[in-house]
């Protein structure tokens, strides 16, 4: 039986570490617990549960800055923004119904770990670069605090950055800032059916790169949309006024692509949380699902030449740029066809898969030996002794 | 600096030899007047003569440099155009400056990705004149921007009047390939949105030519907003201009640049260039707002009311771009506009909490008396980001120091407040030695182990960031003090 370990604070944090440090005992760091089946099987004796270091520290609307214990939930983090009308622009997915998790609770920590960030990204970039700064306690055994809480600093190498993404690998987070930024006061969606792939990507690239401020840029296939026809997806938000010229403008621009239609606010954002939540995927949860990221215009000859060699779906976000999976969970469950399929100019991870698979398989992209050693160097650097998280993002870190 | 080592010294001819193998020509600068130029950066105050200058032109000669360095513990300091403002790039006398000015072409613009890929010594601008011509641009723009590097802009994570809106250069990078102390070389992201792995990119986009040699960038461009509009607003005190950058925030708009200036920098602004500024007013804001013509004219509106409601002095939108331009005019020549009433001035950068804005300037105008030094303030408003420019006379004995202490607690203040050292142009030999007002020595001690992780015999820009230089044998040791795992039977915390 495997010990939980509750910490109330940092310091319960920093001592519960020690003592796993002085003992050898690797640690399985969890917050919610609603992405804990994503990567490696990590073989632990102790569980770190920092769900009891919640609660929000400071929230200073003016300053765009929020701070707050990595174990508070997103549900209460975005209503506190809300309650502003700010919100955490870069859109992070909730998981829950993807991987089956839905008594699990997403939180900030979570989030952050995970690097989630959702259709927005194309226009405001990714949850690493709305975090500002943290304090966290490292495999060593020590609490640091690296950037602040000012949305403009470049004292020192920035860990809050490497720390995001890294799927609690590296230090187990105590404390986080982000950047709150206001909330659009209108949503609208500009959506053109009927499209190929190679046409859909075509036309969300040209609009993304136009004046439009498109915040977001998805294609659902046929095959994958409960409508049962390709929709081409285009987000505009913003002041009402400005929302109305640039969708008039839109509209002109997609003429001639397509029967082109609009979603008000209400189904907008309905339609943007599914894309952003794997929605279509989540029904059949005995399928692989893979996260593909590449060039946005290489979305579809990747995801065509993953199809002529084993049966998949697939559906696109980031302008073409992240393209949604999903593939049978057998087997390897079509790590090497994708990975070939993907090439060196982007990278796969396998988000859902039985336990088993994801044992077997590199959940992450492998990485060529010379970032792989260096990427490991930077693991020592932070956790020498493998505490934390052991090979969740691979099996020799 | 750390000592020149004795022995390097002894051997420069046959150090200059083995790089006159990897790089041929006129790569290699060993005169002492040709290596005079390269003997500071932006930090004029600081000058050391490099031992020699190499200038590659491929990945595989600064591959083959590094490996030949790091086999024989030879210390390498990169450099870009040389602007940097905290001496990132202030040579070493024992160490090879490594220019990187002959890494200049542009190797892709890919339009429908949004991707410019480009080598580190190609100019900000150049990359924004490389595709303007499709309506794009790239947005972080320091104002050193026809001179500075992107490989610069790396290293530094530099910003510019636009960042507030549009991020910083780690904001902007998709990929990088960098040259690794032992010469091996990796890249890193492309042009997908986010790179695999850990974010490598992300440390090192700011790391100060400490743990790589950026070799190539791929930097995400924008298109040009329809419409771009400058408001220019004159108060009668620091605390309204304060207030007021607040209530525009708190309001819900970002600005695509929102500045501030004080009398002397507006009144040295307006004595260089008469951009128009009230020259009664004790402090001006410049809000620039871009987007569509329909939000910008609303936006215009709204910021207006609110620059009444704080009782602005002064407010005119701009009503074309001319007039748009003149607005920035004043402000992109403050530095120049201050260098003309006094013979040197010394730029600071702290970052604070908006908020502390009018009781922080109360204090530097304190310590402004105190150390009998003239201050010229200008900021990024919107972002808290400091610039104070202090006036002096390096001839002048004492002088020098004195600009230096008062530098100094001008930036502790920041940090005392809840800000930061340094908002933009990084930290370099000049604020190295005030890491510990920011930093514990465990915070500086686990920046130092990443430095390990990528440079274990510090042979990159080594002297630079960090007050105290630890062996990475001995930051790798680990001390576990007391606390054993708890007992099972024992409650859990
Ligand atoms: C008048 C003036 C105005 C300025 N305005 C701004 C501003 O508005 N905003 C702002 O942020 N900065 C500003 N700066 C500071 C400076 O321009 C920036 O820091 C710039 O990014 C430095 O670029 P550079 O090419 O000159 O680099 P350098 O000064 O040559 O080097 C800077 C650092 O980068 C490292 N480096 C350079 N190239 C590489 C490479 N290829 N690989 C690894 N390391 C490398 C060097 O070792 C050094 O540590 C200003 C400077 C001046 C003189």
């Amino acid at each position: 039986m495997t010990d939980i370990l509750r910490p109330a604070n940092a310091d319960d944090t920093l001592e519960a570490v020690r003592g796993a440090a002085a003992d050898a005992i690797r640690l399985e760091v969890v917050a919610g617990g609603s992405k804990r089946v994503i990567g490696r099987p990590c073989e632990v004796q102790a569980v770190l549960d920092v769900s009891g270091l919640a609660g929000i520290v400071a929230y200073e609307p003016e300053e765009l800055v929020l701070t707050a214990l990595p174990g508070t939930p997103m549900a209460e983090l975005e209503a506190a923004l809300a309650e502003r009308r700010q919100h955490l622009a870069f859109e992070p997915a909730d998981l829950r119904a993807l991987l089956g998790t839905s008594e699990a609770t997403p939180t900030l920590g979570g989030v952050v770990a995970a690097n989630l960030s959702g259709p927005r990204r194309i226009k405001t970039g990714a949850a690493r670069d709305h975090v500002l700064g943290m304090k966290l306690v490292t495999g060593r055994a020590e609490a640091v605090k690296t950037g602040g809480t000012v949305v403009k600093n470049v004292t020192g190498y920035e860990l809050a950055k490497l720390l995001t993404g890294s799927w609690g690998t590296l230090a187990v987070m105590t404390e986080i800032s982000v950047r709150a930024l206001p909330a659009p006061e209108a949503i609208e969606t500009v959506i053109v059916e009927g499209l190929t792939d190679e046409a859909a990507v075509a036309l969300l690239t040209a609009a993304v790169g136009g004046t439009f401020e498109v915040s977001g840029a998805a294609h659902l296939p046929a095959a994958v949309n409960a409508r049962g026809v390709a929709e081409t997806c285009l987000r505009l938000e913003g002041i009402p006024l400005s929302v109305t010229a640039r969708r008039e403008a839109l509209l002109a621009f997609v003429r001639g692509h397509g029967r082109a239609r609009l979603l008000d606010g209400g189904e907008s954002r309905l339609l943007w949380t599914a894309i952003r939540d794997i929605t279509p995927f989540c029904g059949d949860g005995g399928q692989a699902v893979w996260r593909i990221s590449v060039a946005p215009t290489e979305g579809p000859r990747a995801v065509a030449g993953i199809a002529r060699r084993i049966p998949c779906q697939a559906y696109y976000d980031w302008s073409g740029g992240l393209v949604w999976l999903a593939t049978d969970a057998d087997g390897d469950a079509g790590a090497e066809v994708v990975r070939a399929a993907v090439g060196p100019h982007g990278h796969a991870t396998l988000i859902r898969a039985p336990a088993a698979v994801r044992a077997a398989q590199a959940v992450f992209q492998p990485q060529p030996p010379a970032l792989a050693a260096l990427s490991r160097r930077v693991k020592e650097a932070f956790d020498p002794h493998g505490l934390l998280n052991p090979g969740r993002m691979a099996a020799d870190a | 600096m750390p000592e020149p080592d004795k022995a390097t010294l002894a051997r420069r001819d046959e150090i200059v030899a083995a790089m006159r193998a990897i790089v041929p020509g006129e790569g290699v600068i060993v005169s002492d007047a040709e290596l005079r130029a390269y003997e500071s950066d932006g930090l004029t105050a600081y000058r050391q003569p490099p031992l020699v200058v190499v200038l590659p032109e491929t990945t595989e000669q600064v591959s083959r440099i590094l490996s030949y360095c790091h086999g024989n513990g030879v210390r390498v300091v990169p450099r870009g155009a040389g602007t940097s403002l905290s001496g990132g790039a202030l040579p070493l006398a024992d160490g090879i400056l490594l220019g990187m000015a002959k890494f200049n072409r542009i190797l892709d613009i890919d339009i429908p990705n949004r991707v410019v890929v480009a080598q580190p010594g190609v100019t900000n601008m150049a990359i924004t004149q490389a595709v303007e011509h499709a309506g794009f641009y790239y947005a972080p723009d320091p104002s050193s921007q026809i001179a500075c590097t992107i490989g610069g802009n790396v290293a530094e994570n530099s910003g510019g009047v636009h960042c507030l809106k549009y991020g910083l250069t780690t904001n902007n990078v998709l990929g990088l390939e960098v040259v690794l102390v032992d010469g091996a070389v990796v890249r890193l992201g492309g042009k997908h949105l986010d790179a695999e792995g850990y974010d490598l990119i992300g440390v090192l986009t700011g790391s100060e030519g400490l743990l790589g040699v950026v070799t190539e960038v791929s930097v995400r461009i924008l298109r040009r907003p329809e419409t771009a509009k400058a408001l220019l607003i004159g108060f009668a005190g620091n605390e309204a201009a304060g207030a007021c950058v607040a209530d525009i925030i708190g309001s819900g708009i970002i600005p695509a640049g929102m500045e501030m200036m004080d009398q002397l920098a507006t009144n040295a602004a307006e004595d260089f260039i008469a951009a128009g500024y009230p020259r009664d007013a004790a402090a001006i804001l410049i809000v620039e707002l871009d987007g569509p013509e329909a939000e910008v004219d609303a936006l215009v509106e709204r910021v207006r009311a609110l620059a009444l409601s704080r009782q602005a002095t002064t407010i005119r939108a701009s009503a074309d771009e001319r007039e748009r331009l003149a607005f920035w005019a004043g402000r992109k020549a403050a530095f120049p506009a201050v260098g003309r009433i006094s013979p040197d001035y010394y730029v600071m950068d702290g970052t604070i909490p908006r908020h502390h804005l009018p009781a922080v300037l109360a204090r530097i105008s304190e310590l402004s008396e105190r150390h009998r030094l003239r201050v010229a303030n200008v900021f990024h408003a919107g972002d808290g980001n400091l610039h104070p420019m202090i006036l002096y006379d390096a001839n002048a004995p004492g002088e020098l120091e004195r600009a230096e202490a008062l530098g100094a607690e001008i930036l502790k203040l920041c940090v005392e407040v809840g800000g930061v050292l340094t908002g933009e142009h990084g930290v370099g030999v000049e604020k190295r030695d005030l890491m510990p007002a920011q930093f514990s020595e465990t915070d500086l001690k686990q920046q130092q182990r990443l430095k390990c992780a990528f440079d274990p015999a510090s042979l990159l820009n080594p002297g630079k960031v960090f007050p105290t230089l630890h062996r990475c044998a001995e930051l790798g040791r680990m001390h576990i003090h007391g606390g054993r795992m708890p007992h099972p039977e024992l409650p859990r915390f």
